[in-house]
């Protein structure tokens, strides 16, 4: 019963717990048990909380056993990207730097999930510091899409999609800057959004680019979805950038219906780049809402060009100073030198990986005296306007469509030679993060055995239309029902 | 070093000043000074990874009373950025201040030397975050084997006042701090308790031949802590550029240091090697929106500021430097307006707070803010005089009695049975015992020699214990004579 238990969505599980036929410590072993069983080979966990988990687990069953009502993420475990601060267990980022870093605090979303009864299983595999697209930056491992484990599972937050795909987690957070939710959700088909930003409270959410970086959840059902995000948006005091908005029950949008809602379709998402295969299955899904009743049309986003070359200006620019304070003065790695500027040096060249340095060194640059107009100031410029290709676009349409990314997951080692190849991906994810409006990828077909994903963009906090959106094509289609055939797999592998 | 009268000093500041806000700038530890070493820090004041700024409200609402209170603008619209730089003290490595837009334009103040009045003006001021404190094993941090960083000062907010280059002399330029402090303290941003740091200044000085209109080349001195510094860095300062000047050699753009010991400025870096301190706005607050009411609200809690105290007062009666003294501290200037509601004759009363007053407060080292004697019983003091119950010279030392019990005067009178005789008949039988004792003197008198009522008078004063009111003394002694 519990290795069946796994593999169905979080609302599925609250009514077995509900009805007591599986206990949130059942459901807990059997997680772990998973993760036992495939992560050796996913390397999607970097740090597996057994001991803590199961106690959380038998605190949820007592209130269960007493008959209490149980909230709907009570007892569900999930996984939380390793970029979110959790008091007394190692947040690594996965850098060396701070290999060793226990926070002495919750982020906002850590607490909001533990007050939502939810059980923490572990922290998850990324990009180190956020940064890159295939979470071959990590310090510590790659962590591998079970669809195809020669594939990589997209990033930054490749653990937290994989961890969902995998079934080693009911859901998961991650964190999207340019796309680090959004295009791992899509290369291991399950569903990833990125809400509005100002959405989801970055408190404790160790930064990399603060302008665009902002949580959201992995969930195998779009219901699930509207249900952890219901659990960690809304407006946070201790965080300045959060919004003071009512935040609505999204779930209340999930509704079987798209008749009459305006879908454009921008012209340049489908430009050089896009791998055909790819974009065919996305015409397949667009056929798919015509049927059903949406009104969909093409339309243009004229500054989509510019996009990239913008975003890896302000993410770098900003990141260049939200890394500054790793110099091994007041927490994490420190190297010995003969004096202070030394130990900065040392602390940092050995502490950082390669694509870290490398975008510290872009930001520093862009930020530089008598590069600041040419590079960060132009940057801005054209964010500005992207933000108005946007709100044009949005007289006109409710959502917009595009594939989540180019290509479906590509092989190890097969960009990361590359950095430019590598953030040219990003060019259908990183738009959005400039504008700050949300976006949703769901499952939308396989090629050749790999998923492919959907996007979904919305205006500014109306994460709602995308869930209808979302949940229609859902409730429609069959993707999301589809699962890696990993546990033989990994049984051939003698790992069991 | 040569004396620079041929050159012309031109001289701009930069203040750095402590608000005096319960809570530091951007979390909520407090802004106590003296505790054990990082006792007052949190995740967000020592830059853990994840941490977020929130502004604190009342630091805005300081630097706008500042703002207001030294005739700035205050923006509608500013903005926090990031100054980039790594220190060790520094948190975050960088430190959250405001760039091109600041949350005070100009404004200035006025400021006076020897009867001359001269406008200074402020080109900006802007909030920030101070940086915590380094403590070295050794003398440096590159002598030291050993150096600790203290975070409790890191995030106390700061607000920095430039001024325009404005000043020509190092009286101006001290009579400008003078001001300047004075009215922060009048406005109660700041205590501005120099001695524990709480204000300090960059000093920027450039010569120039007298009668050229362009500007020198200027060195900034940066990081003194009190006035007696300013002054001498700038004396030596200005002897310094004078001789390279007069050397046919031009003067270095640099940073300096100011080197107390010694005496002598040191050059910190050049202006090659000066910080890129790449300033970006800070993503993590949204920018600082004043609208006209939250301005006008901080208005009204304004106070009379010292300019508009020294005035009233001199129409008071007081001269100008007994308005200037009294003036000097706002505390003071309160205590003799508190005094004023009790007591109207302002130049008796400025006499007292100046005299005696002062003396006791200073031979105790007490603060007026905390002065045994309150306003009201000083006028209780001066108010017994007027009556003829007191002699001046016995109210002296019925002070002294009320500030080391603080009593009321009336108390003390009675309890020591102090009051002035006032009673004729009293005093009649008294005068008839010493005419009786000293015959001579009268006859002298009546002789003549009108020094010798002096004598009398005195026998009587001291057969009463100095307590007989000399004037009624004086009126029976003559008619008796």
């Amino acid at each position: 019963m519990e290795s069946v238990s796994i593999g169905k969505s979080v609302s599925e599980q609250h009514e077995l717990l509900v009805h007591k036929d599986v206990s949130s410590t059942e459901l807990t072993k059997a997680y772990i048990a998973r993760i036992h069983s495939v992560d050796p080979d996913l390397q999607a966990y970097l740090t597996v909380l057994e001991d803590k988990a199961l106690a959380q687990a038998a605190e949820i069953d007592r209130k269960i056993a007493q008959n209490e009502v149980l909230g709907a993420l009570e007892g569900i475990p999930m996984a939380l990207k390793d970029n979110m601060c959790t008091e007394g267990v190692r947040t690594s980022c996965a850098s060396k730097m701070l290999e060793s870093f226990i926070p002495p605090y919750n982020a906002t979303v850590t607490d909001r999930l533990q007050a939502a009864g939810t059980i923490l299983l572990g922290k998850v595999n990324m990009d180190e510091f956020a940064m890159g697209s295939s979470t071959e930056n990590s310090y510590f491992a790659n962590t591998r899409n079970p669809w195809d484990l020669e594939r990589v599972p997209g990033g930054s937050s490749g653990g937290a999609a994989v961890a969902v795909a995998a079934d080693e987690a009911s859901f998961s957070l991650g964190s999207d800057t340019g796309g680090s939710i959004r295009q791992p959700a899509a290369f291991c088909g399950v569903v990833g959004m990125k809400p509005t930003y100002g959405a989801v409270s970055r408190l404790g959410l160790i930064a990399f680019a603060s302008s665009l970086d902002q949580i959201g959840p992995f969930t195998k059902t779009v219901r699930d979805n509207a249900l952890v995000l219901n659990a960690i948006a809304g407006y946070d005091p201790l965080d300045s950038t959060s919004v003071a908005n009512e935040k609505p029950d999204y779930t209340k949008f999930l509704v079987n219906n798209v008749k009459g809602l305006r879908i454009g379709i921008p012209r340049e998402y489908y430009g050089e780049g896009i791998d055909p295969e790819v974009a065919k299955g996305i015409q397949a899904g667009i056929q798919t809402l015509i049927d059903l009743g949406a009104e969909v049309s093409e339309c243009s986003l004229p500054h989509t060009e510019y996009a990239i070359p913008a975003y890896y200006l302000i993410a770098t620019a900003e990141a260049s100073s939200n890394l500054a304070r790793y110099d091994g003065v007041r927490y994490g790695y420190r190297a010995e030198a003969e004096d202070v500027l030394g130990m900065f040096k040392q602390t940092r060249a050995e502490g950082f990986g390669p694509e870290v340095k490398r975008r510290i060194m872009l930001g520093t640059y862009a930020l530089s005296s008598g590069y600041y107009d040419a590079y960060y100031l132009k940057a801005q410029k054209v964010r500005t306007l992207i933000k108005r290709d946007f709100d044009q676009a949005f007289e006109k349409f409710d959502v917009l469509l595009s594939p989540t990314a180019p290509t479906t997951a590509f092989k190890f080692g097969e960009k990361s030679a590359d950095p430019l190849t590598m953030y040219l991906s990003d060019i259908t994810t990183v738009p959005i993060n400039l504008a700050g409006i949300p976006a949703i990828s769901i499952p939308a077909g396989f090629i050749k055995g790999m998923p492919i994903g959907m996007q979904l963009m919305g205006k500014a906090f109306d994460e709602g239309t995308l869930y209808r959106v979302a949940y229609t094509f859902e409730q429609n289609t069959h993707y999301h029902t589809l699962k890696p055939s990993l546990s033989g797999e990994v049984l051939a592998c003698g790992s069991r | 070093m040569v004396v620079a009268n041929q050159y012309e000093m031109v001289c701009g500041l930069e203040v750095h000043v402590e608000l005096q806000t319960k809570t530091k700038i951007f979390c909520g530890c407090t802004t106590e000074f003296g505790s054990e070493q990082n006792t007052h820090v949190c995740p967000v004041c020592l830059g853990m990874p994840g941490a977020l700024p929130v502004l604190n409200r009342e630091v805005v609402n300081f630097a706008i009373k500042a703002g207001l209170a030294l005739d700035c603008e205050i923006a509608e619209f500013s903005k926090f950025d990031r100054k980039n730089y790594f220190y060790p003290d520094l948190s975050k490595n960088y430190q959250t201040s405001q760039f091109d837009l600041p949350i005070c334009g100009k404004g200035g103040l006025e400021i006076e030397i020897d009867g001359e009045k001269k406008w200074i003006g402020i080109t900006r001021a802007h909030m920030e975050e101070d940086a915590g404190k380094l403590v070295h094993s050794g003398e440096t941090i590159s002598t030291s084997n050993e150096s600790s960083v203290d975070y409790n000062r890191a995030g106390v907010p700061l607000l920095e006042i430039v001024s325009e280059p404005d000043m020509r002399s190092i009286p101006e330029v001290l009579d400008y701090l003078e001001k300047l402090v004075q009215i922060l303290e009048y406005t109660e941003v700041s205590d501005c308790r120099l001695e524990q740091g709480s204000v300090r200044f960059d000093v920027n000085v450039s010569l120039r031949p007298f009668g050229t209109d362009t500007l020198g080349i200027r060195t900034e001195t940066k990081n003194l802590n009190s006035f007696s510094s300013v002054r001498r860095c700038m004396e030596y300062e200005v002897a310094r550029q004078a001789q390279v000047l007069n050397e046919g050699e031009n003067v270095v753009q640099e940073t300096r240091t100011w080197d107390e010991g010694q005496g002598i400025t040191l050059t910190l870096r050049s202006k090659e090697e000066a910080h890129d301190y790449r300033y970006f706005p800070e993503p993590d607050l949204p920018p600082l929106v004043i609208d006209k009411e939250w301005v006008e609200r901080i208005r009204k809690t304004l106070p009379k500021l010292p300019a508009a105290r020294r005035a009233r007062f001199q129409t008071l009666g007081l001269s100008a430097y007994d308005a200037a003294v009294i003036t000097q501290a706002k505390a003071m200037a309160d205590f003799f307006d508190e005094a004023l509601t009790y007591y109207t004759d302002a130049k008796t009363l400025a006499n007292w707070v100046m005299g005696d007053v002062t003396r006791l407060l200073n031979t105790n080292q007490c603060s007026v803010l905390d002065s045994p004697i309150s306003a009201h019983q000083l006028a209780e003091l001066l108010e017994l005089i007027n009556k003829g119950t007191l002699s001046g010279k016995i109210a002296k030392s019925v002070l002294e009695e009320m500030y080391s019990t603080s009593k009321d005067a009336s108390m003390i009178v009675k309890e020591k049975g102090l009051a002035q005789i006032s009673d004729e008949g009293a005093l009649l039988g008294i005068i008839d015992d010493v005419l009786a004792a000293n015959p001579q003197s009268v006859e002298d008198y009546r002789a003549g020699k009108d020094k010798a009522i002096g004598f009398l008078v005195g026998q009587i004063m001291k057969a009463t214990k100095g307590q007989a009111n000399p004037g009624l003394v004086n009126q029976l002694l003559k008619e008796k004579l």
